[in-house]
C-alpha cells in the first residue's frame, strides 16, 4: 500500500531545486518517479533541478513537452525525462521504449495519468500544487521508498 | 545558369513527413514544390501537435511525400543535382527512415547523398526567402526550440543564448490551457489578449535583469496560474474580461522578454560589423502580431532589417533541408553511405548544450 512520506512546501525554485538535489543521490537504476499536478506547479522546475544534481553540472534541461522524452546519462544510469501530456493512447509508451527504460534507467515521468494501468506499482509518487505563495510537493509510495528517504529533511 | 542546381530535400525528423524541390544557388534558389504530410492531423488534438512517434507513420508516407514533390516540381529523378536529408537532431525512428530512403535514392540514382542538421535548415531559410547575407542574426523558435544564433555561412552558427527552459510557443500552449482557450494557444491567446488590459495583472520577466541572451519563460506559467486562481478565488470564475486581462498580461510579458533579449543579441551582433545588417525571426512567433510589431520596431531604431519568412517555410518543411544541401553542394560537400542520423547534433558544437540536443527516438 502507497503511504504518505512527505509533505514539502518549497516557497520558490531554489528551495523546489533543493528538495530535488536531496532526493537525486538516493535514486537508482529502475526507479520511477511519477510527477502529478498542474501546469505551473513545479514539476518540470523539479526534474530539471533533479537531472543537475544526477549530473553534477548545469546542463541545460529543456522541457520534454513537445519531444515527449528527453534523456540523459549520468555515467551510472540513463535518466529518462518525460512529458506524456500529448500521448492519445497507451500503446504509445510502447513506441516510445519507455517500458524498457522503465527497468533500466531512472524514468521522471509527467503527467503520468495517461499511463493508465501501465503507471508502475512501484514508483514514488510526487503530486505538485501551487499554493498562493509557496509550491506544494506530496510525497508518496511504498514502505521501501518510505525507508531510502528516510532522514530527508522537509524543503522550504 | 550554369551552376544552377536542383536539389530534393527530404525531412522526417519530428512529427511531419515532408518532401521538396529547390532550384537555384546560394542565396538565390526558388522552392519548385514543398510537400508536407501530417499538417491535417496536427490540429486534431492538444497543442496543435499530434506525437507520431512511430518511424512506421514516416516510412508510409515518405515514398508518397518525395513522389509527390517531384511531380509537382515537374522534374525526374534524373533532373536532380543532389539529394539531400535530415540527418538530425530528431526522433531517431524518423530521421533513420528518411536516411535510409535518402540513400536508396542516391544509390540508385548515383546522385550525392547531402545529410543536412535540420536546425541548419531552420537557420538559413532568411537565405531562400530573402537572400539575406552573411552574417545575420536569427531568432530560431521551432517546436520545442528557441535560440539566438548569428549564421556566419552555411556550415558556420554561433549560439549566443537562448532559453533554459520552455520555448515561448510552448508557454503560449499552457497558458492557453492555463486560462481554457483553445489550441494552439498562440493565436488563441493573441485574439483573446485584444480586448483585454495588459496592466491589470503584474506577471515577472525572468531574467529580464541579467545579463546576456538567455531566457525563461516556465516561471511565468507559475505567475499565470496564481494570477488566475485568485481571480477564481475572489469572485467564483473567470469571466471573459479576466481571460483577455491575463492574456493581454502573458503576452506583454513574453514579449517584453524577448524584445529586451533580442535588442542585446543585436548588440553582439552589430559588434560583428555586418555590412548589410539584417535580423531573421524563424518561427511561429513571428505570427504573433505585438511580439512581431515590437521586434520590427526595435530593428527599425538600429537600422537593421527585419525578415520574418512565411510562416509554411517556418515550420518543418523539405524546402529548407533542400536549400541547406543546395548550399553545401555549392561548398563541395557530400556524404557517402556512411552518413548516420544523429538524435544529438548542436548546431553549434562550440557552446554549452541547448534545447532539442537530448531529444530521444522511438523504436524503428
Amino acid at each position: 500500500m502507497p503511504q504518505a512520506i512527505l509533505t514539502a512546501e518549497p516557497v520558490d525554485e531554489a528551495a523546489m531545486a533543493a528538495l530535488a538535489r536531496q532526493i537525486a543521490p538516493r535514486l537508482k537504476p529502475g526507479d520511477c518517479l511519477l510527477l502529478d499536478g498542474p501546469i505551473g506547479a513545479g514539476k518540470t522546475a523539479f526534474a530539471r533541478a533533479l537531472i543537475r544534481a544526477r549530473l553534477g553540472r548545469d546542463e541545460d534541461v529543456p522541457s520534454p513537452t513537445f519531444t515527449l522524452v528527453q534523456t540523459y546519462d549520468d555515467g551510472t544510469t540513463e535518466i529518462w525525462h518525460c512529458d506524456l501530456y500529448r500521448l492519445t493512447d497507451v500503446t504509445e509508451l510502447a513506441e516510445l521504449g519507455l517500458e524498457t527504460a522503465l527497468d533500466s534507467a531512472i524514468c521522471l515521468i509527467e503527467w503520468p495519468d495517461r499511463m493508465g494501468t501501465m503507471a508502475p506499482q512501484d514508483a514514488l509518487s510526487l503530486q505538485f500544487d501551487a499554493l498562493a505563495d509557496r509550491h506544494r510537493v506530496r510525497l508518496s509510495g511504498s514502505k521501501a521508498w518510505a525507508e531510502r528517504l528516510n532522514g530527508l529533511r522537509h524543503a522550504g | 545558369m550554369t551552376d544552377d542546381r536542383i536539389i530534393l530535400g527530404i525531412e522526417s525528423s519530428c512529427d511531419d513527413t515532408a518532401a521538396a524541390v529547390v532550384r537555384g544557388r546560394p542565396g538565390a534558389a526558388n522552392v519548385l514544390s514543398s510537400v508536407v504530410m501530417g499538417q491535417a492531423e496536427l490540429h486534431a488534438a492538444f497543442g496543435g501537435v499530434v506525437p507520431e512517434i512511430a518511424a512506421r507513420a514516416h516510412v508510409e508516407k515518405l515514398d508518397i511525400a518525395v513522389e509527390r514533390a517531384l511531380t509537382e516540381a515537374e522534374v525526374g529523378l534524373n533532373a536532380l543535382d543532389a539529394i539531400a536529408v535530415t540527418a538530425g537532431p530528431g526522433l531517431i525512428g524518423g530521421v533513420l527512415s528518411g536516411v535510409m530512403l535518402a540513400k536508396g535514392l542516391a544509390a540508385a540514382t548515383g546522385l550525392p547523398l547531402i545529410g543536412v542538421n535540420h536546425l541548419a535548415g531552420h537557420a538559413l531559410t532568411p537565405r531562400l526567402t530573402a537572400g539575406l547575407e552573411f552574417p545575420y542574426l536569427l531568432l530560431l523558435v521551432s517546436g520545442g526550440h528557441c535560440q539566438f544564433l548569428v549564421v556566419h555561412g552555411p556550415t558556420e552558427f554561433s549560439r549566443i543564448g537562448g532559453t533554459i527552459d520552455d520555448a515561448p510557443g510552448e508557454a503560449f500552449d499552457k497558458a492557453a490551457r492555463l486560462l481554457g482557450l483553445p489550441q494552439p494557444g498562440g493565436p488563441s491567446v493573441e485574439a483573446t489578449a485584444r480586448a483585454g488590459d495588459p496592466g491589470r495583472f503584474t506577471l515577472p520577466r525572468p531574467l529580464l535583469d541579467r545579463p546576456g541572451c538567455d531566457m525563461s519563460f516556465s516561471g511565468l506559467k507559475t505567475a499565470l496560474l496564481r494570477a488566475r486562481d485568485s481571480v477564481v478565488a475572489a469572485q467564483g470564475g473567470l469571466h471573459a474580461a479576466d481571460q483577455a486581462d491575463l492574456a493581454a498580461a502573458f503576452q506583454a510579458a513574453v514579449t517584453d522578454i524577448l524584445t529586451e533579449k533580442s535588442r542585446r543579441a543585436l548588440d553582439h551582433y552589430a559588434a560583428l560589423g555586418p555590412a548589410r545588417p539584417a535580423f531573421a525571426v524563424a518561427g511561429g512567433v513571428a505570427a504573433n502580431g505585438p511580439i512581431r510589431a515590437a521586434l520590427q520596431a526595435l530593428c527599425a531604431q538600429g537600422g537593421t532589417e527585419f525578415v520574418a519568412p512565411p510562416l509554411a517555410l517556418c515550420t518543418d518543411n523539405g524546402a529548407m533541408i533542400a536549400y541547406a544541401g543546395l548550399e553545401r553542394a555549392a561548398l563541395g560537400l557530400a556524404d557517402d553511405m556512411t552518413l548516420a542520423a544523429r538524435p544529438r547534433w548542436p548546431l553549434d558544437e562550440a557552446s554549452p548544450a541547448m534545447l532539442g540536443s537530448g531529444r530521444k527516438g522511438a523504436k524503428a
